[in-house]
């Protein structure tokens, strides 16, 4: 079996008419993750015996006919999600000896499918990074140039689906650690709802923000990931209960009569000649299947960047307090008092842009700078979700660039954390909203490098999202093209 | 120069829920340390808060019974620092919209009511604990208290001694216990005050510099704490000194207060809302279920009990000092009609004593409502002198039984036919020639010669005769007498 060309939605058709066993596939992903991840470097964690374990369990289940769509499929997981037994380091020398004692709710709907845990990936030390630069764990290599970044923080995760190391992975969005890496990767990944995948063990970085969600190859792959993904959990406070959906059902749906806003701010500068030109052509392709253009405004979207560096930060010195060296994790060595065991530990555990960013988050939370920093940043927040409440009523989906170039070079912005940040311009604002967002491959720039469309879709349009994409792959192929090492 | 104290409390009382504010872990005290903290205690990565139900319903009865405002949308917020014992290095609390605000409660002191307005209340979750002993050198860690359910009330500054603060603390405790939301153990931490005390000359409108006194952990050490403060205060003051805001402990060991920090000391906690957590809505749907599930309120039933029962004021207020003693003094009516100030008596009296002795709350008391109204009823119609009504409560204490049948069975029975007792009188005449003699020239002294002869006679079972006058009006009169009413004895 071509585990290149083959899509998930295949090997789970194939799983089931018995044409492959479980263990097979496992095998199969685990000897390419053996023979091309010491390259990559996409993976943290992989146990082979766990997973194959996984896999016979899988297969007596699709021999006793409860086999459900992901059953012996095996899933790469960011590891951001805690996994019971496995290391969960969320990229950090702080959490490099932390074992989880618990699965998240993510993990126990993979489980309770089925599906194998094929590994745990790389990714930007607590998620903060546009480039997996961050992580304690080395970089990760683009697949389709080994000097580029695969973008971040899920770059482990989208760097092992563009290699067809994993049929599909599970990912976190905070800012656009999804769409950015997929982009980057030249795969398609989805942002959901905010709400809609349990926040329950998946290692916080900004609460109100981080949102889990995958990628894969394909839409339609998404789409029969989310359904084993997306669900209820009285564990999260923020989790949205409502009835289950299909997020298959709409994909073949036709576009015509479709309107797609194009905010002015997405394509005016900032965004490189290759992007924009690839970007002109999926519209244009858009129009073929029958949607129209609407012109739109998002006036806040300059706003987006600074405010997201206000608010994430500020949720994350907190949500990283609890990493203090006395429960779990790293404790420095060698201490004085209790005050010298945190500030070494702390020190010593977490690497420069995680300390940046506690930093920054706590200072727009000190006493007097509180209201200019925080609320205010809660104010323009409240602003960008009013811009896209606007937007959607002229039109059903929004579509730009996901990102403003494609792939840039190792240490290209590693010494201009400004720069860095705005990578993500076309994606924070979705974080802020809380809505929807969506990046598939289409097509390439410079140097062969993908390029990501952006679909941003209102509350609960995942469905629809999905449709959209689904009918643009099933008119091109940029979703079907892989790097030269991924065929090796 | 004359002082004026002002004093405002915080207090934090623990909420009786069987499991935390935030996660599924039990709240019982006295586990194994950490035997009670589950993985959202601990703190693990990815673990995530849920708010308990049962604490905000239980934050709402006290708001009802404080009359107080209940927020339809209060925020939880993050209190951040660091402390080993608080284990996500931030406490969720509430700071800018608690759920409670407003209200007041009455304190009775001394006959007077005294208004104490309360500023806010709110939900917040409790900490852990540092064991700094048994581990050589290191600190011991136990997270069992965790995340426990506070109710954090704070008062106004409107009390003006140490006795005022004493008694508002008493009446809260009361309320809190009375409500069923808090156990009121004190010893167990589950009702924790701080005192914030400060003086200035009278007269003066603005308050002087104050200072928060800590481990205020009874009725008495508060009083004693904030007594020393006062006295330290103003000796300061007179002596030309300045009062610093900062935050004492007291001692109860060598009864003083001590210096813990400073204002400037004072950590910027950097609140700001707490993102896992949603506003809490509460509707008025919820509010008036809590509302009808509410009992007589301490106030309410003390008020009754005086237009009622004709109890004064002080009895009232005593019997309603606790839910469960009000709840028994109401059964105990239940029992024996007609004589409310007996049974206020023998509830605040007899058997208060004896709980206190064996160390019993009174549900638990060996006497039931019905026993004693048994017992009650036997004074109540003459069969029993109070002498020997002490003797039936202390058997029915230690044995158990009904007061008739140890009447029966001790040959307490009351003489109740006159001619056998007029029978005695005639003998012990006949005996004491010389004083009926004495008493007929008119030594009245010589009335109370033969009231003592006549209970010895009896053995004390003649009350009914005695204390009704009989002795003085039917039997001494054939003497040709008139004589002073029986009422003396």
């Amino acid at each position: 079996m071509n585990l290149v060309t083959t899509s998930l939605k295949q090997l789970a058709e194939a799983l089931r008419k018995r044409q492959v066993s479980s263990r097979e596939l496992a095998q199969a992903y685990l000897e390419r993750i053996v023979r091309l991840d010491p390259t990559l470097g996409a993976f943290i964690t992989t146990d082979h015996e766990r997973t194959l374990r996984q896999a016979d369990a899988a297969d007596s289940r699709i021999a006793s006919g409860t086999a459900g769509p992901l059953t012996g499929i095996p899933v790469a997981h960011k590891d951001i999600f805690c996994t019971q037994g496995w290391l969960t380091t969320c990229g950090s020398k702080m959490l490099s000896n932390f074992v989880s004692p618990y699965d998240a709710h993510v993990i126990e709907q993979f489980k309770a499918a089925g599906a194998l845990i094929l590994g745990k990936t790389n990714m930007d030390e607590f998620a903060m990074g546009s480039s997996n630069e961050t992580s304690f764990y080395g970089t990760v290599k683009n697949p389709w140039d080994l000097t580029r970044v695969p973008g971040g923080s899920s770059g482990g995760s989208a760097a092992a689906v563009a290699a067809r190391l994993a049929p599909a992975a599970t990912a976190t969005d905070t800012g656009g650690s999804i769409r950015q890496p997929a982009a980057l990767c030249g795969i398609s990944g989805i942002k959901p709802t905010y709400g809609l995948v349990s926040r329950y063990g998946m290692i916080a970085y900004a609460s109100s923000l981080d949102q889990g969600g995958v990628v894969a190859p394909s839409a339609e792959d998404l789409g029969i990931v989310l359904n084993t993904m997306v669900g209820f959990d009285a564990r999260d406070s923020t989790s949205i209960q409502r009835p289950p959906e299909d997020y298959t059902a709409l994909l073949e749906q036709p576009l015509r009569g479709l309107r797609i806003g194009l905010p002015k701010e997405f394509f005016s500068g900032g965004v490189s000649a290759d992007v924009e030109r690839a970007i002109e052509a999926a519209l244009q392709e858009y129009e073929r299947l029958g949607a129209t253009r609407v012109d739109i405004s998002l006036p806040n979207t300059a706003l987006s960047v600074p405010v997201y560096y206000v608010l994430a930060p500020a949720e994350a010195s907190s949500n990283l307090s609890r990493f203090d060296g006395v429960r779990f994790g790293w404790r420095a060595p060698r201490y004085d008092d209790l005050a010298d065991m945190y500030e070494l530990s702390r020190a010593q555990g977490f690497g420069p842009e995680v300390k940046r960013r506690i930093l920054t988050g706590t200072y727009v939370l000190s006493r007097g700078y509180y209201d200019a920093y925080y609320l205010q940043a809660q104010r323009v927040r409240r602003l960008i979700v009013n811009d896209f409440k606007s937007a959607f009523a002229q039109c059903d989906v929004i579509m730009g660039p996901s990102t403003p170039t494609v792939a840039f070079g190792f240490g290209e912005k590693t010494g201009d954390p400004v720069q860095m940040y705005l990578s993500d311009i076309f994606t924070i604002s979705v974080n802020l909203a809380g809505l929807p967002g969506l990046s598939i491959p289409a097509g390439f720039g410079q140097g062969g490098l993908p390029v990501g469309l952006q679909l941003i879709g209102d509350y609960f349009s995942e469905a629809r999202l999905l449709n959209l994409a689904h009918r643009y792959q099933q008119a091109t192929d940029w979703h079907s093209r892989v790097p030269a090492l991924a065929s090796a | 120069m004359d002082w004026e104290v002002v004093i405002g409390l915080e207090t934090h009382a623990q909420l009786a829920t069987h499991s935390k504010i935030f996660s599924g872990a039990a709240t019982a005290f006295g586990a194994a340390p950490n035997a009670q903290a589950c993985a959202v205690d601990l703190a693990l990565p990815g673990v995530l808060p849920v708010m308990n139900r049962t604490a905000v319903e239980y934050a709402i009865r006290f708001g009802l019974a404080a009359q107080v405002v209940i927020a339809k949308r209060s925020i939880f917020a993050r209190k951040n620092y660091f402390y080993p014992d608080l284990p996500k290095g931030y406490q969720i609390s509430q700071y800018e919209i608690p759920v409670v605000s407003g209200g007041q409660i009455v304190v009775e002191l001394e006959g007077l009511e005294i208004p104490v307005r309360l500023t806010r209340a709110h939900l917040e979750a409790d900490a852990g604990k540092s064991l700094h002993e048994d581990f050589h050198g290191l600190s011991g860690i136990d997270l069992n208290r965790a995340g426990t359910p506070l109710l954090e009330i704070v008062s106004a500054p409107d009390m003006r001694s140490a006795a005022e603060a004493v008694a508002y603390a008493r009446t809260l405790h009361n309320l809190v216990m009375w409500l069923d939301i808090c156990d009121g153990n004190m010893q167990e931490g589950s009702f924790r005050c701080d005192a914030n005390v400060s003086v200035r000359p009278k007269g003066q409108q603005a308050y002087g510099t104050r200072c928060e006194i800590k481990n205020l952990n009874s009725f008495r050490f508060m009083e004693k704490a904030i007594e020393f403060e006062i006295r330290r205060q103003i000796a300061l003051i007179e002596s030309g000194g300045n009062v610093v805001q900062e935050t004492r402990l007291y001692d109860p060991d060598r009864d003083e207060t001590r210096s813990m920090r400073s204002k400037e000391d004072a950590q910027d906690y950097r609140y700001f809302p707490d993102p896992d957590l949603l506003p809490l809505c509460i509707d008025a749907a919820w509010i008036e279920r809590v509302r009808n599930a509410l009992p007589e309120l301490p106030d309410a039933m003390r008020r009754r009990f005086v237009s009622d029962f004709g109890l004064s004021p002080y009895d009232a207020s005593v019997l309603t000092a606790s839910f469960d003693q009000a709840q028994y003094f109401q059964a105990l009516m239940h029992f024996v009609q007609g004589v409310a100030k007996l049974c206020a008596n023998w509830v605040s009296g007899e058997l208060s004593a004896a709980l206190h002795r064996d160390g019993l709350e009174i549900r638990h008391s060996r006497i039931t409502p019905q026993q004693l109204g048994g017992l009650l009823r036997r004074i109540q119609d003459g069969t029993l002198s109070g002498k020997m009504a002490r003797e039936i409560f202390d058997a029915l204490w230690s044995d158990g039984g009904e007061a008739d049948t140890l009447i029966e069975s001790k040959g307490l029975k009351q003489i109740s036919d006159v001619s056998t007792l007029e029978k005695i009188v005639e003998a012990l005449m006949a005996a004491h020639p010389g004083q009926v003699a004495e008493y007929r020239a008119g030594k009245e002294k010589v009335f109370g010669f033969f009231v003592g002869l006549a209970m010895k006679a009896c053995g004390g079972r003649a009350m009914p005769f005695l204390k009704t006058g009989w002795l003085a009006n039917e039997a001494l009169p054939f003497l040709g007498h008139s004589c002073s009413p029986a009422g003396s004895f």
